[in-house]
């Protein structure tokens, strides 16, 4: 099922005159950059997920915040949706652009604002970029935890939206658990505080509800990250497999040992032949599972869970187990994972990423139904897994010059989102829903929830004038969507309303 | 009729709760929601006219749902006590990272994430909200519903669950919460530091900067109260290092349940929580830091006080924090907020509780 924006499922959006918007705009953010013509235009088109490309009626580059409320509250008076955008670096299109909307750009706001060392926090701008800010805390020994595959490139503020992770989330946790205070401006251009720098702030956990909401509720304006102090040293461990199920359970095995790693990866066979051929770290090419396992804190510590952590992979059938013996090798074992994407990407013409997360007790079977899969639809799928905390990445292999291709992609990844549904598992993990897995979250949750997350958005913005379309479907998508799923002759969900 | 002398175990009655929210969401009857009971004076009582608030007890809908420790993660009932989960890791070397408070033997599960109160660890560990991952909700319908999952790492939809945690049940009924769980530290040990206040902020702002196995530290009355938790080496060396006095093995559970003799109750001067900035200065007439107890490395500060509640709350409003009230019968225990903060908040509450069902008045008189 299409992923477009359907006025007749996600609702009508008024229709303005372009010249009328950009003149009443001008006139109430004086200043403002307005891009209109559509070659300038066109560089917003998409975000990551490239697939999907809509011009936006306007795009406007703020540099105060000002501009930015100025900008929100002439948007609400002439009915204009605002999409926001930051790097544009998000998986899911969240940061998809509206025909008839205004895509608000927040990357002119790159500035970091404070760094302090002893209260280990950073204050920042939503368009500084996630690797930056623990280049700044660098000298203090400090950095910042999450660290999403795209840290060179994303924004801070891009990572509160849809609640980043990244490869140590395990340990130190998504965007929610490293943020202390977000600052927003809502449609009705009023600011809000939310966190604070203690630990707690009073009333509701507006913070929590912030994180992960992606542009639906307020625009991010700074934010105030914690910093940690750097481990004292990091170890990994490589781990080889002649089976898949033998390495998930390892996984499992070094958890019950009482070892929480800093970081815990797996790849299946396809994608460690693609990062080898691309990064040549060492990887076995003969193996069926690596599994990469990073330990971090204090040297006596860590030495002691290398040893513990060896014993657990043996006992696990390990074939082979290597140790980075200093820095550069570590390096390169990472360098290996994080760039399992562009790596797949250069075995096959196009490949989607998906990002669905499971108990990890379920990995085998998971497996099984993503090969059996990859097979009925004749499209190859390679596995790249944060193995430590279930989220798992399938990369699908498809040429989308081959006609119905990509449609066949799409469907097989809606497939393997929907068995992770059943396997007590979610459809994103940390690439957010977008735009992308609007049609899944049907199969997450059922009208009544749905309902009750359109109640949270009408509590901030009641005429959907921020991101329409995004992260939660309208009960009329999932109806359609149901029907396409339509089991033993019944329809799901028939009482509701077509539209 | 449920079993007088042993208490019912492991029980499902969401379908009953459901019908009762049902009924008093039709009725427009106040709910006061109870678990154990042992928080109650935290927060304001719940306002209806006389006699039209009913309690809604959750402690017969108890039992653990899920846990696999392999996992990390536990899935609990919200009438379940407290203490019985906490046995329940302990069985399996887990444990709740964020330590939270008991206050009773009676308190539940429910009662812990609805008051979102956490112990000395949380600092370096993190909050009650930091471990929730997912939660069942008994909605103003009656219904209900799933929000967040029983996995680690889930953004699909709003996040609800966290929503609920510190909310004091005014957002809708918490039937079932799923919690992420860690691994017991292999090795503890706490030891107390003769120093002046000023040393000890000092200290702990050069040792926040350095990777040291720290997971509590309280400074009271000209003393430095430590915890180091990790491996055996690093605990030993760290030891070595700091020196110091060995302190007494349940200190720090002391802290948590108010049992020191700071807490005691014959000082008849009001109980406030400061929660600050960890190195925040705190300065108003009549303020003395060296008499509150400073845990969290000072980012939650203990006072025993009769100040006015609005001096303490503009000292603690300028140096970036704010502060509670935990002696019953306090006007507002918790800082007022800004008007427009005030606004979302009622419009939130209005779209998920509109006739206003589920505690009200419990957090904010207009909640």
């Amino acid at each position: 099922m299409n992923i477009h924006y359907d006025a007749r499922l996600d609702g009508e959006l008024p229709r303005r005159d372009k010249a009328e918007v950009l003149a009443a705009l001008q006139q109430a953010a004086p200043g403002l950059t307005l891009l209109h013509r559509e070659e300038d235009l066109h560089p917003f088109e998409c975000d990551g997920l490239a697939a999907y490309r809509v011009l936006p009626m306007l795009v406007a580059l703020p540099e105060t915040l000002d501009q930015v409320e100025a900008l929100l509250k002439g948007c609400r008076e002439l009915g204009v949706p605002v999409v926001t955008r930051g790097a544009g670096t998000g998986l899911s299109g969240g940061a998809l652009p509206l025909e008839q909307g205004v895509l608000l750009v927040m990357s002119r706001f790159n500035r970091i604002l404070d760094v302090d060392p002893d209260a280990r926090t950073a204050r920042v701008q939503p368009g500084v970029r996630n690797l930056a800010i623990s280049e700044a805390a660098a000298p203090h020994g400090l950095y910042y935890a999450p660290d999403p595959s795209s840290q060179i490139a994303c924004s801070i503020g891009g990572n509160v939206a849809e609640n980043a992770g990244g490869v140590h989330c395990l340990k130190y946790g998504l965007t929610v658990h490293n943020v202390m205070k977000v600052e927003i401006i809502t449609i009705e251009g009023e600011r809000l505080t939310l966190g604070s720098e203690a630990l707690d702030a009073p009333g509701f956990d507006l913070l929590a509800l912030i994180n992960g909401s992606e542009g639906m509720l307020g625009v991010v304006t700074e934010i105030t990250v914690k910093l940690l102090p750097k481990p004292e040293t990091a170890k990994v461990l490589m781990a080889s497999f002649d089976d898949v199920g033998k390495a998930g359970r390892a996984v499992g095995d070094i958890i019950a040992a009482g070892i929480v790693p800093g970081g815990l990866e797996m790849m299946d066979n396809l994608a460690i032949r693609a990062a080898e051929d691309f990064i040549h770290a060492g990887y076995p090419v003969e193996a069926q599972a690596i599994l990469l396992c990073e330990l971090d804190g204090v040297e006596a510590d860590v030495d002691d869970d290398c040893d513990r952590v060896r014993q657990v992979l043996e006992a696990a059938g390990a074939t082979d187990i290597q140790q980075a013996r200093d820095e550069a090798e570590r390096a390169l074992f990472w360098a290996g994972r994080k760039n399992a994407f562009p790596a797949v990407g250069r075995m096959s013409p196009d490949y989607y990423c998906m990002d669905g997360t499971i108990p990890r007790r379920e990995l085998p079977r998971v497996l099984q139904g993503i090969s059996d899969l990859s097979d009925a639809y004749g499209l190859k799928v390679a596995n790249v897994f944060h193995a430590g905390d279930g989220n798992m990445h399938p990369l699908i292999l498809f040429d989308a010059n081959r006609e119905g291709e990509l449609e066949q992609a799409e469907e097989l990844g809606g497939k393997i989102l929907e068995l992770c549904v059943e396997a007590g598992g979610s459809i994103t993990g940390e690439h957010g829903v977008g735009r992308e897995k609007i049609n899944q979250m049907c199969a997450q949750f059922s009208p009544d929830e749905l309902t009750t997350f359109h109640a949270v958005k009408a509590a901030f913005d009641p005429e959907r004038l921020l991101n329409p379309g995004k992260n939660i479907p309208t009960l009329a998508r999932c109806a359609e969507f149901g029907a396409m799923h339509v089991h033993g002759g019944e329809l799901p969900h028939p009482e509701l309303p077509r539209f | 009729m449920a079993n007088t002398t042993h208490p019912p175990r492991d029980r499902d009655i969401s379908a009953a709760l459901g019908e009762r929210v049902r009924k008093a969401d039709a009725e427009g009857t106040p709910l006061r929601i109870v678990g154990g009971d042992t928080k109650a004076f935290y927060g304001r009582q719940v306002q209806g006219r006389p006699g039209e608030v009913e309690a809604l007890s959750t402690r017969d809908h108890r039992g653990i749902t899920g846990y696999d420790p392999v996992e990390l993660i536990v899935s609990v009932r919200a009438g379940t006590p407290l203490a019985d989960l906490e046995a329940a890791l302990a069985e399996h070397g887990q444990m709740l990272p964020f330590e939270p408070p008991h206050f009773g033997g009676a308190a539940t599960v429910g009662g812990m994430v609805a008051a979102g109160l956490s112990g000395p660890r949380r600092p370096w560990a993190g909050a009650v909200r930091d471990f929730v991952l997912g939660a069942r909700v008994i909605t103003h319908t009656g219904d209900e519903q799933r929000f967040g999952g029983e996995v680690m790492k889930n953004v699909a939809g709003y996040d609800l669950s966290r929503l609920m945690v510190g909310a004091q049940g005014s957002l809708g009924l918490l039937t079932e919460v799923t919690l992420k769980v860690l691994p017991r530290p292999s090795a503890s040990h706490g030891l107390r530091l003769e120093m002046p206040l000023e040393q000890a902020r000092q200290r702990l702002a050069d040792w926040g900067r350095q990777p040291l196995p720290l997971t509590a530290a309280a400074w009271q009355d000209g003393a430095l109260h430590l915890r180091l938790e990790g491996g055996p080496g690093s605990v030993a060396a760290t030891r070595e290092r700091l020196g110091g006095e060995d302190l007494e093995a349940d200190f720090w559970e002391s802290l948590r349940e108010q049992r020191l003799a700071f807490f005691s109750g014959e000082d008849g001067r009001p109980l406030w929580r400061l929660s600050l900035p960890q190195r925040a200065r705190l300065e108003a007439e009549g303020l003395d830091e060296h008499a509150m107890l400073h845990d969290w490395a000072g980012a939650q500060r203990w006072l025993r006080s009769d100040l006015p509640a609005e001096t303490l709350r503009e000292a603690c409003a300028s140096a970036g924090g704010h502060a509670s009230c935990l002696t019953p019968g306090a006007a507002e225990p918790f800082t007022p907020l800004a008007p427009v903060m005030a606004k979302y908040h009622r419009r939130l509450k209005a779209e998920l509780d509109p006739r206003g069902i589920f505690n009200p008045g419990r957090l904010y008189a207009e909640l």
